[in-house]
């Protein structure tokens, strides 16, 4: 999430340091250290290598097999789980609900963020209500979300059920239809996100500097103008590092989707990982999930790797 | 900058109207746990039938206060042991010198780029086959380290003075003593952004615990929730709600209070 880049400190050019030591990023490194690095960097190591390399290239394995029901390989079937999986029409299915739940999730949370962002960066009295109560939403696990959610959503008792009924509205059922259940699950899952984003966002609007507004409304330049044409530019790395980090948290969305809709109806809500889930814990087909976790690992070191190279850009200027 | 006078009503309406649509559902949640279930079954949401009987039901007839207590202890080794072995493997990749340094760093950051959730299917293996099933260390032990927190405290050890370092050498401060005495003091905002990065991403645990704990006695407040929610569909919501509302305490109390880090921190890490 966080993501500092700070450039190197430059080594100085003294070249008349010590020929033992080798000096690099300015520290003074010894070559006895490799006993200090095992200790220092081995437990690190043995983890992620136990719970993060490991299971990495076992998934790429068992991708290429087809199971028994406790995760062994059985028979090796080569890609025939990634071309069954690309032409069955559920996983195509599966795909599109991901593609228009993610691009739903980024797009609101990032234009309700920045019109709090905004709102609150106005000097205003009582302001400091408002940034904390746009900030709430941070402190709220899915579960609680998944919940309070729920209750909005449940039928006839529902918050959006009565306010409907009173108006005289159609009754909508919202989490047993394919669209409005769809329409549900983005909405609970922005207003989740929108704590966080806002209180990035709000961040960086503080650190516009305030003279460029100012010279800007001098000449002549609206508020929408200076919102284009200052604000956006200025925080647009901001910009970027949210919706990433907000688009690879809603590939990776479970907790909601397993609470609110558990991928129905219909599968209309059955994204990628809930997918997983599904075909490997609930159906024990280990192999076609793993060549599914492949799908979803390449997708999102994607756009992990867009957002790296974004970043180091930014480094340069 | 001069507002008109319906300008900033029409500020503040916007301001009160966003308010409500953040703040809502707290609210129907906190109200709808103090009526009682007859009562929100009905839809009668303007009850006056108020009282806490939900939250005495929640304590008594639920594991809700157990459920908080197992998230209270993972969350909190999670968080220490990655404070530790971040910190450790950090300064392994800004003050030592060991063959493959680099190459290894790229490797660790490589793995930022892959998804937990992924590679559920092996660690559920993993950790059957190491009977870690059903207890804490199921939860805490595939998190002891975060690529993440590695990256994130390497970038601000580098910002470390190299004279520190030169001044430590000369005063003949060993890795340990250097690593304990300058390193983490000075990259403390850093650790506590850490410290709370890994307590909430362990407190928000969701899938992992549903497939490694089968007992109330371990299992954490997220899955606790999930599992209420599943044996009462429908039922009983003032119970539900009033649960939801004692899980979501503690952690709003936890954002007002370090509201002043989180965002130095968070600002830190987005804009730097």
């Amino acid at each position: 999430m966080q993501a500092e880049v700070t450039p190197a400190p430059k080594p100085k050019a003294d070249q008349s340091a010590a020929i033992s030591r080798q000096r690099a990023k300015g520290y003074n490194l010894h070559a006895g250290d490799k006993y200090y690095a095992f200790a220092f960097l081995g437990p690190s190591l043995l983890v992620l290598g136990t719970f993060v390399f490991y299971p990495m290239l076992r998934t790429l394995y068992l991708s290429l097999f087809l199971t028994d029901n406790v995760g062994r390989p059985t028979v090796f079937v080569g890609l025939k789980n990634y071309i069954g999986l690309l032409t069955s029409s559920a996983y195509q299915a599966s795909l599109q609900a991901t593609a228009i739940y993610v691009i739903a999730v980024v797009a609101l949370t990032l234009i309700l963020g920045l019109l709090l962002a905004q709102l609150a960066a106005k000097k205003l009295a009582g302001i400091q209500w408002f940034r904390t109560i746009f900030s709430a939403t941070m402190g709220v696990s899915v579960s609680v979300a998944a919940i309070f959610w729920l209750f909005i959503f449940s039928p006839s008792i529902g918050l959006f059920d009565q306010i409907g009924s009173f108006l005289h509205l159609p009754i909508v059922a919202w989490l047993t239809q394919p669209g409005p259940a769809m329409t549900a699950v983005v909405i609970s899952t922005v207003w989740m996100n929108l704590g966080f984003t806002f209180l990035i966002l709000f961040g960086a609007l503080q650190m516009v500097p305030q003279s460029l507004y100012e010279v800007s409304a001098i000449e002549g330049a609206s508020e929408s103008y200076q919102f284009f044409h200052v604000t956006i530019p200025m925080i647009s790395p901001t910009l970027f590092f949210t919706s990433t980090v907000t688009l690879i948290g809603a590939f990776k969305s479970f907790g909601l989707i397993d609470l609110m809709t558990a991928g129905g109806p219909n599968n209309a809500t059955n994204l990628l990982v809930y997918r997983v889930y599904q075909d490997a814990f609930l159906s024990g087909n280990y192999g076609l999930a793993s060549a599914e976790s492949v799908i979803l690992a390449v997708i999102i070191a994607l756009f992990t790797l867009l957002q790296f190279k974004f970043l180091e850009k930014r480094v340069t200027y | 900058m001069m507002l008109t006078k319906t300008h900033k009503t029409l500020r503040y309406l916007v301001l009160v109207i966003m308010a409500i649509i953040i703040i809502g559902p707290f609210i129907l949640g906190f109200w709808t746990s103090l009526l009682p279930t007859a009562d929100i079954a009905k839809g009668a949401l303007f009850s006056t039938h108020i009282s806490l009987q939900n939250y005495v039901d929640a304590v008594q007839q639920t594991a809700i206060m157990r459920y908080l207590l197992n998230s209270f202890v993972i969350s909190l080794l999670t968080m220490a042991a990655q404070l530790l072995f971040c910190s450790l493997g950090a300064y392994a990749f800004v003050f030592l010198s060991f063959k493959g340094r680099d190459f290894l760093f790229y490797v660790i950051l490589a793995t930022m780029m892959l998804p937990f959730e992924a590679e559920v299917i092996p660690n559920f293996v993993t950790v059957r086959q190491l009977n870690l099933l059903n207890h804490y260390a199921v939860m805490v032990i595939p998190f002891l380290t975060s690529a993440f927190g590695i990256f994130m405290l390497r970038q601000s050890f580098r910002q470390i003075p190299p004279e520190l370092k030169e001044a430590a050498d000369v005063e003949g401060l060993n890795h340990w003593q250097f690593y304990w005495r300058v390193t983490l003091p000075y990259a403390r905002i850093s650790l506590f952004t850490l410290a709370a990065y890994s307590f909430l991403e362990s407190w928000n645990q969701y899938l992992w615990p549903m497939l490694t704990t089968f007992s109330d006695k371990f299992r954490p407040v997220q899955d606790g929730l999930r599992q209420l929610q599943s044996q009462e569909t429908f039922n009983n919501w003032g119970m539900i709600q009033a649960s939801a509302v004692i899980v979501v305490i503690p952690t709003l109390i936890v954002l007002f209070v370090g509201q002043h880090y989180f965002k130095d921190g968070l600002n830190e890490g987005a804009t730097k």
